[in-house]
């Protein structure tokens, strides 16, 4: 029955996920659309701990050498994600000026 | 450990949950982004603890050292970019997270199990990742190339050859093939899992290399999506709750995104990915009648400048004259003249959706003045000129009357409804689609002609003069 369960519980984390993806960006006003893709290419960027776990596991040269490849892309992706996204967000204002 | 490291984990995915919701209002986004952000260096410190990580101090320094590298680099490319080039971007940064989703798979795969090791499934799991994160890098390098207009890639014509669908099924069967021979067999062989990637790789480069600027886009939503399943897959390899909740709401929403964006354009993502426009349209488009009349920015700033209502359709050709300052200069004026300045948006113009909003944003535009197709098309009957910048087949009639355009169907901006319209376009060719737009022959209608900067700041002047 464990193994079941084990089997199972990912599945519905995947169902739920992406209900809730869909949900997120289907209120999204047209505006936003870059910037929210921008953002969700930031969030893709937790990648880097896989990367950071798969490199902590390397053993041969050649494992340590793709998996610092991986760190590096990884970390790329989460740090230019955030900074473009921040520097597009950042401009968004109302003439009202009600910010936050 | 774990215990603690699945708490920032869950932790992790909560605050990427709250920070995209934020991001998805404009008062509450670039506070979502900031969310966002705690997140992940909460996540990546607490990953240097991760009870898998069993290596000694030597990978520890490989693994600063990379996030050194690869974060100082992002961060100036970031940093230093101009906000019209934002989409390829985009697309690099997207490509890096696809290329280290596929890192992680052959970390995985090279690992020698003799035999044994982990379960089949998540073997295929692995292989499915590697798959999709190899052709999310490889495709969304080549959209960079294109949107950054290397030389390379300028012309899609000589990508295109008969018979290419095939060619590109061909190599994507053959990569699945033996993905699936290395998960069945549980096989660490290095030849074999290196050709595997070399087909993956060489597979989203095909799919890319033929696809046009305007459709590139849709592309990156795309390849965006591919990373987010590619990296919810690692996900379940590794057993990372927050690679799997991060990635799957990635891939549902940037699929969800990629189809708007497709469905805006009129084309369906398979229409995008397997044909062009010149195999599209089936008969020969409607002759275009009547004549081109230009006028001069002064005569086009009085027009203006007596007007009531203005409304500016901002296109691709703004952003690549930088124009959007010296626009919002000139509805500054406007607006002091009293005239009711509004921007209308088509929801595919420029290279993104919302790259429009973005640029404007930059040169200071209050966002209530900028309105989606659906707000202000009925608006276009009532206002004395609308100005179009540079766009061009999103504001083309055709899509309304002829059945043999390729770009029928397609939902416009009703410029031609409006008194006047004037149009500021540098030439006389046509746009995206090589088509001939009426709206530019209309008898309503002025051409503008000239660098869009340089227009705008003539008209500038021109409103200046009367004082």
């Amino acid at each position: 029955m464990e193994a079941v369960v084990s089997f199972f519980s990912p599945i519905y984390i995947l169902m739920l996920a992406a209900i809730l993806g869909y949900e997120i960006i289907g209120k999204v006003p047209v505006i936003l659309h870059t910037p929210l893709m921008s953002g969700t290419n930031f969030v893709h960027g937790i990648v880097l701990v896989g990367a950071m776990v798969a490199l902590g596991q390397a053993e041969t040269p050649l494992e340590q050498a793709i998996g610092f490849l991986a760190v590096l892309l990884g970390a790329g992706n989460a740090v230019g994600g955030y900074f473009v996204t921040e520097r597009m967000l950042e401009m968004f204002k109302s003439s009202k000026g009600q910010e936050k | 450990m774990g215990y603690l490291i699945e708490t920032i984990y869950f932790l992790t995915a909560v605050v990427f949950i709250v920070g995209l919701k934020r991001m998805s209002h404009p008062t509450t986004a670039r506070s979502g982004i900031v969310w966002a952000g705690y997140g992940m260096v909460l996540a990546t410190l607490f990953s240097f603890a991760h009870p898998q990580i069993q290596a000694g101090p030597g990978n520890y320094f490989l693994m600063v050292v990379a996030i050194a590298i690869g974060g100082v680099i992002a961060w100036y490319g970031a940093k230093k970019v101009e906000m019209t080039a934002m989409p390829q971007m985009i697309a690099i940064y997207n490509g890096m997270g696809g290329g280290a989703a596929a890192a992680i798979a052959a970390v995985e795969l090279l690992k020698d199990h003799g035999g044994g090791g982990p379960e089949t499934h998540v073997l295929i799991m692995a292989v499915a990742g590697a798959l999709i994160g190899a052709v999310a890098f490889s495709g969304s390098v080549v959209a960079f190339g294109k949107l950054q207009e290397l030389k390379f890639f300028k012309d899609d014509a000589k990508f295109r050859f008969t018979g290419q669908q095939k060619v590109n099924a061909a190599i994507f069967g053959a990569a699945v093939v033996l993905g699936l021979v290395i998960a069945l067999s549980h096989s660490s062989n290095g030849a074999l899992i290196s050709v595997f990637f070399l087909l993956a790789l060489a597979f989203g480069a095909m799919m890319a290399l033929p696809i046009g600027g305007a459709d590139m886009p849709v592309v990156i939503s795309l390849f965006n999506a591919f990373t987010g399943l590619a990296v919810a897959l690692e996900g379940f390899v590794l057993g990372n709750s927050a690679m799997i909740i991060a990635g799957i709401i990635v891939g549902s929403s940037g699929t969800l995104l990629t189809l708007m964006m497709a469905k805006a354009m009129n084309r369906s993502v398979s229409n995008v990915l397997f044909s062009n426009w010149a195999a599209l349209g089936s008969g020969e488009a409607q002759a275009v009648t009547g004549s081109l009349k230009s006028m001069e920015p002064p005569d086009a700033a009085i027009q203006m400048a007596y007007a009531s209502k203005v409304i500016i359709v901002p296109g691709y050709g703004m952003a690549v004259a930088q124009a959007q300052h010296k626009i919002w200069e000139m509805c500054k004026l406007l607006i002091e003249r009293d005239v009711d300045v509004k921007f209308a948006i088509h929801p595919v113009a420029g290279r993104m959706p919302g790259h429009m909003n973005v640029l404007l944003a930059e040169a200071g535009v209050p966002y209530d003045l900028i309105f989606d197709m659906d707000e202000i098309n009925e608006e276009f009957s009532t206002a004395d000129v609308a100005l179009v910048i540079g766009a061009n087949d999103v504001v083309n009639p055709a899509a309304r009357t002829d059945k043999s355009s390729p770009i029928y169907g397609m939902p416009i901006l009703n410029v031609d409804y409006a008194k006047n319209v004037q149009v500021i376009k540098r030439g006389k060719g046509v746009g995206f689609a090589g088509i001939e737009n009426a709206l530019f022959f209309a008898d309503n209608t002025r051409m503008v002609y000239g660098d869009a900067q340089k227009v705008t700041a003539g008209l500038i002047q021109g409103i200046k003069d009367l004082g």
